[in-house]
């Protein structure tokens, strides 16, 4: 067994990650900048709202977007968090979920888009996609944290690029499956390639890429609990706290924050797709 | 007059090779076998037409036999692989995109089979589609959208969605959309074929209805030849992306171009084809006035095949009929009139179906009127029997009997 093959795959992308450091630190900084003012600004806008009213807020968008019982249920499980103490962890943990998906929609949209209208885009982006919705999402905290070190900023980032692939995925096929006579008769009635696109296909992928966005949310929010491993925080970090200490009651209460907030988060973005398709 | 549309030597050929598919096109090979050779599809081969303005065509071929891909071509939706399709003079297929554009959202409206709304808007908002995406001002837009929905008798339902509506309801949203532009042609590919029998004949009343009102050029695509014979004014057979015979059904029916035609025709109820207008005798039937004398009425009648006259009034709008027979009960200064039969007339689009039971009840030839009443001829009872006889045998040839 003298020539094992050993094919450095590891000591490339060392390599890489050096050049990356070494030469686009301006870049990275920049983008490190970007995404700590938008946690921020989401973090601080959110924690400058009473509590009390940002409950009211939530259970009224429960009660008038998803149904009655939703929103008793609201009440419920937002007093719970703020009886466990958690409302701090909470907010900074739907801060990162809120600015990460702003950013996954900021550029999973537009490559969506470019993918639908381009077979040969599509054939390249779909390996990229398939390669970050299948590698753990642990191996993105390793880049992350080289590159902007610890805290929310690698947290956010690491969340950014695990939660993209969906609406990407999702915007594009919500267009390829637009109806042909309905493009044409864009067509026909005379759109450009930009009205075709503002007039008939995003209304029509609507449902699609709203269940897109979903997704996209929900994967950021499990991402942020993961990526408090890096010191992203928030609810995530109860839960690291929790068993760090052995502590099974404070883990089990982090994770039944996080359990509310996926609740919410995911019945108020479908009702929006439903609403939108019903009488918007 | 100049044709609105002039289709030249068109063809297209889908598949990895279309130039390839023209040439051997040009070799003389087959559709079926240029597929199997190269695998490039003939959509529309050597087509030329020219299309009347304000007249209804109609496009009818079996399936796959290049009516969609035609009349996608006219707007070019499909880039042609040869040959010209020219609306009003200007060669749409060599027209820069703007120009095709402007074409496109100002004279050439389309309806499709599948009604293609936007399930996201109103009726209202769907109806204006082509006012905004030609730019025009909201309210601008929902007045003329209204006024098309008014046309098409949807007046009550601009704030619904298209999900709320029947299918014919939908399709006359489609019919507003193209309306609202006020296009001076539209392009209806099967749009009525989604629907069902009944609705569908409703639809095609509307259709001719708001032709009446202010005529379009329509180029109707169907597979349904009772469609195409009761709107049709010219119809165009497609068999294998060729056109192999145009004309007016009445012409279509009496002399099919080939086996295919007259297969298409096959069953074909021809009595419902022909009118009235087209068995009438409108040559010699002496036209009377009121004061006319019974000795000038026997005299004119004389000098005729037959032995009938009318009687009109000042308008030419038609009175009675006078038989000779019946002149010899008068003396000759009396007036013709005094022994005149009236009988109600028929319209001239009257069908050849409904002739016999009113010759049935009449005592006379059956008189013939326009629109406005003016008399245009006589069925006689032996016209109407040469009529039916002939249609027997043409039915008899289409191998219905
Ligand atoms: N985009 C395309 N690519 C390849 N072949 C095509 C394409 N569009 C049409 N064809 C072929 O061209 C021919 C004519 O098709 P077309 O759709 O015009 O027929 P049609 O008369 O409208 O039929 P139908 O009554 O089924 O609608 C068919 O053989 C079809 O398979
Ligand atoms: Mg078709």
């Amino acid at each position: 067994m003298e020539g094992r093959i050993n094919i450095p795959v590891g000591d490339w992308i060392e390599a890489g990650v050096d050049w990356i450091l070494d030469n686009l630190e301006p870049a990275l900084d920049g983008i490190a900048w970007f995404l700590g003012l938008l946690t921020n600004s989401f973090e601080g806008a959110l924690l400058a709202i009473p509590a009390w009213l940002l409950v009211l807020a939530l259970v009224g968008l429960s009660w008038w977007r998803v149904s009655w019982r939703f929103g008793i249920f609201a009440i419920l499980a937002l007093g719970l968090i703020l009886g466990m103490d958690l409302w701090e962890p909470t907010i900074k943990t739907l801060s990162l979920v809120l600015a990460a998906t702003a950013v996954a929609l900021a550029i999973g949209m537009p490559v969506g888009v470019a993918m639908a209208r381009s077979d040969w885009v599509e054939a390249s982006i779909r390996p990229v996609l398939d390669l970050m919705q299948t590698m753990p999402p642990f191996v993105y905290l390793i880049p992350a944290a080289i590159f902007f070190g610890l805290g929310t900023v690698p947290g956010a980032i690491a969340t950014v690029v695990f939660c993209m692939p969906p609406v990407v995925r999702l915007t594009n096929l919500g267009i390829r499956q637009v109806n042909r006579e309905q493009i044409e008769a864009g067509l026909a009635f005379g759109c450009n390639r930009r009205q075709l696109l503002t007039k008939i296909q995003l209304p029509l992928a609507m449902p699609s890429i709203m269940a897109g966005i979903n997704q996209t949310i929900m994967l950021a929010l499990s991402m942020v609990v993961i990526a408090s491993m890096i010191g992203a925080g928030g609810l995530g970090n109860t839960v690291l706290t929790g068993i760090q200490r052995l502590d099974v009651g404070l883990g089990f209460e982090g994770g039944l924050g996080v359990v509310i907030l996926a609740i919410l988060l995911d019945r108020i973005t479908q009702s929006v797709g439903r609403r939108r398709k019903a009488s918007s | 007059m100049e044709p609105i549309i002039r289709v030249r030597e068109l063809y297209k050929v889908f598949g990895p090779n279309p130039q390839e598919g023209l040439r051997l096109i040009e070799d003389g090979l087959d559709k079926d076998t240029i597929f199997e050779r190269t695998g490039n599809t003939v959509g529309v081969k050597d087509c030329n037409l020219d299309i009347a303005e304000g007249e209804i065509f109609v496009v009818m071929g079996l399936s796959g036999s290049g009516k969609s891909t035609l009349v996608r071509l006219l707007n070019r939706l499909i880039e042609p692989t040869a040959g010209t399709v020219e609306v009003r003079g200007r060669d749409v297929t060599r027209m820069s995109q703007r120009d095709l554009i402007r074409l496109r959202s100002e004279d050439l409206a389309m309806v499709f089979q599948s009604f293609a709304l936007m399930p996201h808007k109103t009726v209202i908002d769907n109806a204006a589609l082509g006012l905004e995406i030609a730019g025009v001002g909201r309210a601008r837009r929902r007045e003329r959208a209204q006024e098309a929905l008014d046309q098409v008798g949807l007046k009550a339902h601009a704030r619904s969605y298209p999900d709320e509506l029947s299918g014919g309801m939908q399709q006359r949203v489609g019919l507003a959309r193209a309306l609202a532009t006020d296009p001076s042609i539209m392009l209806m590919d099967e749009a009525f074929s989604a629907l069902d029998p009944l609705i569908r004949t409703e639809m095609q009343d509307r259709l001719l209805d708001l032709q009446r009102e202010h005529r379009r050029t329509v180029v109707f695509i169907s597979h349904d030849l009772d469609e195409a014979i009761r709107i049709g004014d010219r119809i165009a057979i497609m068999q294998g992306g060729e056109v192999v015979q145009v004309g007016t059904p009445k012409e279509i029916i009496t002399h099919p171009a080939n086996e295919y035609v007259r297969s298409f025709f096959h069953g074909v109820d021809i009595t419902q084809v022909f009118q009235a207008r087209d068995i009438m005798d409108s040559e010699n039937i002496p036209v009377l006035d009121a004061d006319t004398t019974a000795g000038e009425a026997r005299n004119r009648i004389a000098h005729v095949p037959g032995n009938e006259a009318v009687i009109v009034d000042a308008g030419g709008r038609f009175q009675s009929v006078v038989q000779a027979k019946r002149l010899g009960e008068l003396t000759l200064d009396r007036a013709a009139s005094e022994v005149a039969v009236e009988v109600e007339p028929v319209p001239e689009d009257t069908a050849l179906a409904d002739l016999p039971r009113r010759a049935a009840q009449s005592p006379v030839s059956i008189p013939v009127v326009d629109g406005e009443g003016r008399f245009r001829g006589l069925v006689t009872l032996q016209r109407l029997v040469e009529a039916l006889d002939r249609s027997r045998n043409a039915a008899a040839a289409n191998g219905d009997y």
